[in-house]
């Protein structure tokens, strides 16, 4: 480092003799896991050179509920809601990797309405992911006011979870083969007119923070993802796209009826917290566009019909159980053995608002899966701290966190 | 797609005989089971080929199979983003044998490997840092061996009188209901209860 400042150095080459007690060791601090900037439960042990970050050793597993091992001892039904509570800021696009797994395994097709209501929750899950999380990271670089507005259009949105579903966060909606119960044209109606109410709330945010000076500063040119970062570090979602690759899912490798609708795929050009932050408000305004698209689908003729494929692993209608005794006999059979699945391994992804979220499934022909391996795009993104914090100060260190988009509950499990 | 995959499947056998032991598709998913010992050179290949270009790393896992020889299965899973398309690959080890690490191929396989010795307790010969990672400080055992209780051995409370927490074997109120859904009907290999007076 030329001038060093801690050391004087003089014209003729000559140093200021280091005694023992004038030498300045580096600063050991542990950031968390109580810190409100470590997005849950999180502790960094940071290795600190004035206030430049030499080293960065995250620790987790603060939160480690043993999820994978639970699921190996419960039926394949039971299993789905532990789904919601990986990342808890967008439950049902979890519950959809697990779908997507055991509908590859026994050939389930999904009818199209069905489809279409979990790419419009899918699309409402990304919304809530990314409100929160680019408020929360604004509020993390000393804004106050975009979390507030950010967390009523959540509570919003929210409300529609519980209209399907009856949980705000805990869906359980996401069934194998299928949605667990059909949306009211009603609820489809509030959706449609509130996504016609968002894009001015968008417009507030863009308004307090886009051209916001400090946010500028806090932002542009911090964490730079380089495109051998993202194949080093196996970085996946907003991390890829804000360095330019148009690297998507549901464009790339489609699933359900991403290929049936119009959407574009933003991408930053710089891979700076700032570029990240502008990919994930353009994402948002392409999630309304899918969700307009969605209702109008939803609304159309060929658009109606029934919301699970009735077979093996799906319960019985309600009125067939009141009169078939074959109906009776399968719904207290699928809610207590559980449906079996054909051995074999799959591995389902799907584009998680903070990436690609994937299940990689090994069945053994039981009610119960073998092995299930969750792999959460938070926890490649959160391994990379050391490599991209080292070099940066100290405050920007939370500027990186919230734009990596941590939630412990995926990252630990 | 799955041609293409089914291509891609042979063109490894073909370039790297050493390595590839077998490789199947299943479920439109590329599957490729590797001698251990090449792993490292099949890895490197996949991801430096012009063919194949497998710059991502997706994940490393572990299967336990007790009643089997090599006990575990480790799966690497893989992706390129510039081919679009997905492999998986498949080593057989034992508690007692070193799986190499390549972490000096893919940075990204420090954590996942880390989680899957603290898993299962596979090591990872040459990973720099072979330390625990989402279970307890001073934790002992590999939770997703198939012989590790779900409940675990040691449960944790605050202790007022010591101020502190403190760690104490588990006990149950209720034992872990485990629900038996063999059908008789269907093979079960055992005596029923109540069958067991005739056989007497």
């Amino acid at each position: 480092m030329d001038g060093d400042i801690r050391q004087n150095s003089y014209d003729d080459g000559s140093h200021e003799g280091l005694a023992g007690e004038h030498r300045i060791r580096n600063f050991n601090i542990n950031f968390g896991p109580q810190h409100p900037a470590a997005h849950g439960v999180l502790r960094l042990v940071l290795e600190l050179d004035g206030e430049i970050v030499e080293r960065c050793d995250p620790h987790i597993g603060l939160l480690h509920r043993g999820t994978e091992k639970l699921m190996e001892s419960r039926t394949y039904l039971q299993n789905l809601p532990y789904f919601d509570r990986l990342d808890y800021v967008a439950p049902m696009n979890q519950e959809h990797a697990w779908c997507l797994a055991i509908e590859k395994l026994t050939g389930t097709v999904v009818p199209r309405r069905a489809s279409l209501i979990r790419v419009l929750y899918s699309e409402i899950g990304r919304i809530l992911n990314h409100l929160l999380n680019v408020t929360t990271q604004a509020m993390d670089v000393g804004a106050l006011t975009p979390p507030l507005w950010g967390f009523e259009e959540r509570e919003k949105l929210m409300v529609f979870y519980e209209r399907a579903c009856g949980a705000r966060l805990h869906a359980a909606y996401f069934r194998p083969g299928g949605v667990h119960q059909d949306l009211p044209p009603a609820l489809i109606d509030d959706i449609e007119q509130w996504a016609k109410e968002f894009p001015r709330v968008l417009n507030d945010l863009h308004g307090l923070l886009t051209e916001n000076r400090i946010f500028k500063q806090r932002n542009a040119d911090i964490g730079i993802v380089t495109e051998q970062d993202i194949s080093d570090w196996g970085y996946s979602g907003v991390m890829v796209r804000g360095s330019g690759l148009p690297w998507d899912l549901r464009r790339s490798q489609p699933y359900e009826l991403y290929s049936e609708f119009d959407f574009k795929i933003p991408v930053g050009k710089n891979g700076d917290c700032y570029d990240r932050y502008l990919c994930r408000m353009a994402e948002m305004e392409e999630s309304l566009k899918i969700i307009h698209q969605a209702i109008a689908k939803l609304r159309a003729p060929e658009g109606q019909g029934d919301v699970l494929a009735r077979g093996k692993i799906t319960p019985p209608k309600r009125g067939e159980m009141k009169r078939s005794m074959e109906a009776l006999i399968h719904h207290f059979k699928l809610y207590t053995e559980g449906f079996h699945v054909p051995a074999g391994e799959v591995y389902a992804a799907v584009e998680a608002p903070k990436g690609e979220f994937g299940v990689y499934l090994k069945a053994d022909g039981t009610n119960k899966p073998y092995r299930a391996k969750i792999r959460a795009p938070g926890y490649m993104h959160l391994q990379s701290m050391d490599y991209i914090c080292k070099g940066h100060q100290l405050a920007d260190v939370s500027a990186i966190i919230g734009t990596m988009d941590i939630v412990f509950g995926e990252v630990d499990r | 797609m799955s041609e293409a995959l089914q291509e891609l499947g042979a063109y490894l056998a073909q370039k790297c005989p050493d390595a590839v032991i077998a490789s199947e598709l299943a479920f439109g998913e590329l599957n490729v089971t590797v001698q251990p010992a090449h792993l490292e050179s099949l890895v490197t290949f996949l991801r430096d080929d012009a063919a194949c270009r497998f710059t991502s790393l997706v994940d490393i896992t572990a299967v336990d199979h007790p009643e089997r020889a090599p006990r575990f299965d480790v799966i690497y899973m893989f992706l390129s983003m510039y081919k679009n398309h997905r492999v998986r690959l498949k080593v057989a080890t034992d508690e007692d044998d070193m799986v190499p690490s390549i972490v000096a191929i893919h940075p990204g396989a420090n954590w996942v490997e880390r989680e899957v010795f603290d898993m299962f307790g596979i090591l990872f010969s040459g990973h720099p840092d072979l330390r625990r990672i989402l279970t307890d400080y001073g934790f002992r055992g590999h939770p997703l061996r198939k012989d590790f209780p779900t409940t675990g051995y040691t449960e944790v409370r605050y202790d007022e009188a010591q101020k502190r927490v403190v760690y104490e074997p588990v006990s149950l109120v209720q034992e872990y209901r485990q629900f038996d859904f063999m059908s008789p009907w269907e093979g079960a290999q055992y005596i029923l209860p109540g069958d067991e007076k005739k056989a007497g």
